[in-house]
């Protein structure tokens, strides 16, 4: 990554970055992996933290080693991290985290960097692929509703002329805004929609460790 | 004949379901169990669920049953990962979709067939 000290036009995501933003995000949910399955004890069956925790283990398990990262494509990695996550984490986050990086991984395709263009195609894909696989909606208290919000701040910072580090940011800040958001909502999927109203009043586990995620990649993109 | 799979988040749910609908398909209907994590524990496994399908597969397609939750979209990322197999989800309950699937396969109709008999079973009210 080069050329995004002021936030302006620029910043690129090779392999090595992708493989540090599986890292960052591994840190942060293993960190916060206590907080996210009492939220999901809520509402939820109470093994989101645990099994996260276990799926990105897993994931950075399965990241290339150095040597290798400096001669293959960023998208590789994200598609590697996701197929670990599908295997590993047991609960339903796996196949929708796993999707999510799978899809941005192939959005990348053949680049050996992604630029900041790229990278937001790829929250885009990521965003279509959870739905499609989850069918939920933004309003539906779920990862939806940070992941949505941070793809779109991710555009409109892109559209204002900020780079890859401050559109990171920016995405990042919406994912913390929109989890936050899915406190009043009643659940419309998972375990939770059986609770009907008994479900508001909740932060979503999904939203908030999808806003982890995002964080992530805003702490990486942000290092250089 | 067409191959049944039920993926779940308890092995022992997958396996006694598996008996029921491996009854009802007078013992020829392959009935094949994918429940619980890759440790025992509950939850799903896509590695479980794939060799599941691989035992189940006799070339005529693979039906696949899920719970709820995780084993619904870990059948549907087995379909979207499917390469070349004919494997479809039924919108069914898992017992009495299993059943009506089983019993169904067990006559030798093709999977478009097995898979609108389990979708069917929904509609089997009991009161």
């Amino acid at each position: 990554m080069e050329g995004d000290a002021e936030g302006q036009a620029g910043g690129r995501l090779d392999a090595r970055d992708a493989a540090a933003w599986i890292r960052r995000a591994a840190e942060l949910v293993s960190a916060e992996a206590e907080r996210l399955t009492r939220l999901d004890a809520a509402i939820g069956d109470g093994d989101h933290g645990h099994n996260l925790h276990r799926g990105f283990t897993a994931a950075v398990a399965a990241l290339p080693g150095e040597a290798e990262l400096a001669e293959i494509r960023p998208g590789k990695v994200l598609i590697a991290a996701g197929r670990a996550i599908v295997s590993k984490t047991g609960g339903a986050s796996g196949p929708l985290y796993g999707t999510a990086l799978r899809r941005a991984g192939k959005a990348l395709g053949d680049a050996s960097e992604a630029d900041a263009a790229a990278v937001g195609a790829a929250l885009k894909a990521m965003v279509e692929g959870v739905q499609e696989l989850g069918q939920a909606n933004e309003g539906d208290k779920t990862m939806i509703d940070a992941l949505a919000p941070a793809a779109a701040a991710y555009a409109t910072a892109l559209d204002g002329g900020a780079g890859l580090a401050a559109a990171a940011r920016a995405a990042a800040d919406a994912a913390d805004a929109g989890a936050a958001a899915t406190v009043p909502m009643q659940a419309r999927k998972g375990r939770a929609s059986y609770l009907g109203p008994r479900s508001t009043g909740h932060l979503d586990p999904g939203a908030s460790s999808t806003a982890l995620v995002l964080r992530a990649l805003a702490d990486v993109t942000g290092r250089e | 004949m067409v191959g049944i799979v039920l993926i779940s988040h308890s092995r022992t749910l997958a396996e006694a379901v598996a008996e029921v609908a491996r009854a009802m398909g007078v013992g020829k209907a392959a009935v094949e169990p994918a429940g619980g994590d890759s440790e025992g524990g509950l939850g799903t496994s896509i590695d479980l669920a794939e060799d599941a399908v691989r035992r189940a597969d006799g070339g005529d397609g693979v039906l696949l049953l899920a719970d709820i939750g995780s084993s619904v979209l870990t059948a549907k990322m087995l379909i979207e990962d499917a390469d070349g197999e004919e494997i479809m989800l039924a919108d069914a309950p898992l017992v009495e979709g299993a059943i009506a699937a089983a019993s169904m396969a067990a006559t030798g109709a093709g999977l478009p067939a097995v898979h609108a008999a389990a979708e069917a079973a929904r509609e089997h009210r009991k009161t």
